[in-house]
This record gives structure tokens, sequence and C-alpha cells, in this order.
């Protein structure tokens, strides 16, 4: 089933605030192979004028996916999870995230469109303090493989 | 640094190993359980070759060598990917992905970055972008 257009510019309720942690930074950091120093040790980061352990430039995907399951779980969108594949992810990093931050992530859908039978969806979501300071900006593409394609 | 840096200067390749427990680490890290990045049967199933290494995991780990060469992660304002081909894991050796990076362009304090990564002679990621900043900015 194609994914419904008519879903296009639709903005969902904020994802419940995430605590960035030093140790989710430094797990994470350490299954993707980051070795930069300001991952793990505080003193180093604070050096460098962070706040706290930074997190990698990757890092914001678990938070910024809190935000797009509101679209996953959308009656309306229709997305069928299972033929579901990443295409497309770009971030853009005001700042690095730190440890110690807390985020939610608002997710708005920007483009659904139809090509050779598959949907692609295009999702803007926003890391926002409860400052409403906007740390990071994420943009992923999903892919909804047609029917025929099993 | 970034006077000695110039359009077309290149950063040090890097071959980077990942093999299934690369992707249970991934996956615990990240807390994406997709089958098809740990049950070879179910990866199968699906018609996919084998187990594949998460999207994002490539895309972590392909901008390490970047982050090495620039000396500071939190200096990468921006990176994005598309998602070209999987990156079959196979139980026996697993698999090499191949990263490169060239400067594409310096303006300022800011250099854009191409980055490339092949697996088994593949594209697995194409139009691999990221913005860093050249210099620490004053706290």
């Amino acid at each position: 089933m194609a994914v419904n257009p008519e879903v296009a510019g639709r903005s969902y309720p904020p994802s419940e605030p995430y605590v960035v942690s030093r140790a989710k930074i430094a797990e994470f950091a350490k299954a993707v192979g980051a070795t930069d120093e300001a991952h793990f040790d505080p003193r180093i980061a604070r050096s460098r004028g962070y706040a706290d352990v930074i997190a990698p430039p990757t890092f914001a995907v678990m938070i910024s996916q809190q935000g797009d399951a509101g679209v996953m779980k959308d009656p309306d969108a229709g997305i069928d999870y299972s033929r579901l594949v990443h295409g497309e992810q770009a971030f853009e990093h005001h700042r690095p995230l730190v440890a110690g931050d807390e985020v939610q992530a608002t997710t708005t859908i920007e483009k659904v469109r139809q090509a050779g039978g598959h949907s692609m969806v295009t999702m803007a979501t926003k890391l926002t303090t409860p400052d409403g300071e906007v740390v990071t900006e994420a943009t992923s593409v999903v892919v909804i493989r047609g029917d025929d394609d099993a | 640094m970034n006077e000695q840096i110039a359009a077309g200067d290149v950063i040090p390749s890097r071959t980077i190993h990942v093999d299934r427990a690369t992707l249970i680490r991934y996956a615990g890290a990240s807390g994406d359980f997709n089958v098809i990045h740990w049950d070879e049967q179910t990866a199968k199933s699906v018609g996919l070759p084998d187990v594949i290494a998460h999207g994002m995991w490539t895309m972590g780990a392909a901008i390490q060598p970047v982050v090495d060469w620039l000396g500071d992660a939190g200096r990468v304002t921006s990176y994005s990917v598309r998602f070209s081909a999987p990156v079959p894991v196979p139980h026996d050796g697993g698999a090499d992905i191949e990263v490169g990076a060239t400067v594409k362009s310096v303006d300022g304090d800011t250099a854009s970055i191409d980055i490339t990564a092949t697996s088994g002679g593949q594209k697995v990621l194409v139009r691999a972008r990221a913005t860093v900043r050249l210099q620490e900015q004053s706290a």
C-alpha cells in the first residue's frame, strides 16, 4: 500500500524528553568506533569549551527516531514498517549534544512521493531543549517498498 | 591548522572491519534490534543475501576518519548520506568497508568534505558529505 501523500506537512507532538547521559555517549561511541576522547572524558571535553562529554555526530538518530515514531504509528499515513528501508539521513548540529542535555524530538513530514512503485517519505525532526534551543535538526528519508517487490 | 587546508586535500583513508559482534554491539547501543541485522535466517527470508549492517552503523563509522583528521568530533556541524547498497556481513570473516574522504571546498573556517564508502567493490554510501569547523571556538 502506498503511503498517503496527504499527510505531507503534518507535524507530530514532541517525543518524551530524552536525557543524554555520559554512559550512553560512551557506549554509542564505542559501537561506531569513535575514539575522540571528548566522548569519554569530561575534562577533555571541557578543555575544548563543551559543557560535558560530547555525542558522536550520528548519536542524535536515537532521539530523532523517537519523533519519527509518531509518523510510523499514524494510521492516516499507512506506513508498513515491515517494508521500510532507510534511504537517506542528514544531521545539522548547531552544537554537539552533550551529557546532561534534555531534548525532545518534534517531527514534521516534509514530503511524500511515489516512484517506481515505492513511497518515499521525508521527515524533518528538530531536537529542542526545554529552553527552546534547537540543538540538532535531523532529516530522514525512508523508502516503503511497494507490494510487488517482495 | 586551517591555513594549510585546501580543496583537494585527501584525508587518510581507512579500512573498517565489521563482523557480527560489531552489529550486536551497535544494536545494543542504539536500540535498533531489527532482526535482519543479527539473524541470518530472517535476513535471507526477506530476500537479503545475508545479515546486513545497520545503515546507521555504517554512517557512524564512516565519519571517524574525518573526526580523527579534525581532532574534535564536536566540530562536525553537518553530515548527510544516502544509503545506496546494504553491507552483507557473513558469519565467517565479516566484511570490510573502505572509507575515503576529500576536502571539497574551504570557506573561511568551514570546510566541506566528500566521503566515500565501499564494501566488496560496491558503493554503500553515496552523496556522503560533512561540513566541519576547522578551528576551535573560544569558549
